[in-house]
């Protein structure tokens, strides 16, 4: 008989809940396995994540040129790729906005801008939009750290790279660098997720 | 003698040059207190940059919506997300020259982490974003990308009851 009480109460909880605990936006979420991709570098050869077998891991930054957010965390991007990539946490980054919407996000002008500012690191042109789509990118630049898992990768941190965009001494949070360092001292992530002021990812036909 | 009067102060009104807009430096606790307060006002909220384009073309939105509702309860807020530091080199100056006449302030908040799960957790931090809001009457409407043309309106119709 009280059974029938609590029944409802408990899924009226766990409704409560689950509306709570909703994700921000469709996509993966931390904890979760990536789909590979294929995409065309700015050297016209394709990408994959399985390319490299000897890495423990990626840092996947969606960016692009336009954003003044991006151009901002340009050179803490570069930055990370030579203080992780020798320890097996290259930087991907990848460029998804539509490049009608946004003509400065072209592929050619992608290939002036990794040459300009020296990019030590692959420069994606997710011309369909599908990664940026799976991964639930909303915002350049956005952050995707993935661990490597046997064949595969999974998610462990998603979001800002710091938390102070127009000065970067000014960050005393820096969720990505503290995140692939303790990914390396095999310790899991103490701050898996972060919000930062950025721009809209320039979806197609919006 | 009322009339002429009246008249009067609506000609010097009008030719009056726009009233130079300042910009207040708010913290996330002021800005609180400016837009969930209990009372029948219904904020439009819009969370903006001088250096994002998206924001910057749909102002003229949120001013004709404050035109168009300058006599009954709704209030616009452009709340701008620029670094501090450009606030009389750029925000001001850029407030001047649109003659925006919306209330502005500038939020010194550059960790959203410390303050967005407080007023809009489904936020992603993408500017545009636009927060419409009357606490007393429970009414929230949350819009992560640029408004429409009208979208605005409709939802400030609709929340007439």
């Amino acid at each position: 008989m009280k059974k029938s009480v609590f029944l409802p109460v408990i899924a009226f909880l766990l409704a409560v809940g689950l509306m709570n605990f909703r994700p921000l936006s469709d996509g993966y979420k931390v904890g979760d396995t990536v789909q590979d991709f294929k995409l065309k570098n700015i050297d016209g050869k394709t990408v994959s994540l399985a390319d490299k077998k000897d890495v423990k891991g990626y840092i996947i930054a969606f960016t692009c040129n336009t954003c003044p957010v991006a151009k901002a965390y340009e050179s803490r991007i570069v930055a990370l790729n030579e203080q992780f990539a020798s320890k097996g946490y290259p930087v991907v980054a990848i460029q998804s906005n539509d490049a009608q919407r946004s003509p400065g996000d072209s592929y050619d002008a992608m290939q002036q801008r990794a040459k300009s500012a020296k990019y030590s690191f692959p420069y994606l042109y997710d011309d369909t939009q599908t990664v940026a789509r799976a991964f639930g990118a909303t915002n350049t630049p956005h952050m995707f750290v993935v661990k490597r898992d046997g064949d595969q990768y999974r998610v462990a941190y998603i979001g800002a790279i710091d938390n102070n965009q127009y000065e970067p001494s000014a960050a005393d949070k820096k969720y990505v660098e503290t995140a692939v360092n303790e990914l390396l001292a095999g310790k899991s992530v103490t701050t898996p997720s972060a919000r930062a002021v950025g721009c809209g990812i320039k979806w197609k036909g919006v | 003698m009322k009339l002429p009067a009246s008249i009067l102060l609506a000609l010097l009104l009008t030719n009056l040059p726009a009233r130079s807009q300042s910009v207040a430096m708010v913290k996330f606790d002021q800005l609180k207190q400016m837009v969930d307060r209990s009372n029948d006002t219904l904020y439009v909220v819009n969370f903006w940059a001088t250096w994002c384009a998206p924001c910057v073309k749909e102002l003229p939105l949120f001013e004709s919506v404050r035109r168009q509702y300058a006599t009954q309860k709704v209030a616009v807020l452009l709340v701008s997300m620029d670094n501090k530091k450009t606030l009389s080199t750029k925000v001001v100056p850029f407030v001047r020259n649109r003659k925006i006449q919306s209330k502005v302030v500038l939020l010194d908040e550059p960790d959203l982490n410390t303050w967005v799960d407080k007023l809009t957790p489904e936020w992603s931090g993408a500017l545009p974003m636009t927060l419409i809001l009357n606490k007393q009457r429970n009414i929230r409407k949350f819009i992560g990308q640029p408004v429409e043309k009208g979208e605005l309106e409709s939802i400030i119709n609709q929340s007439k009851r």
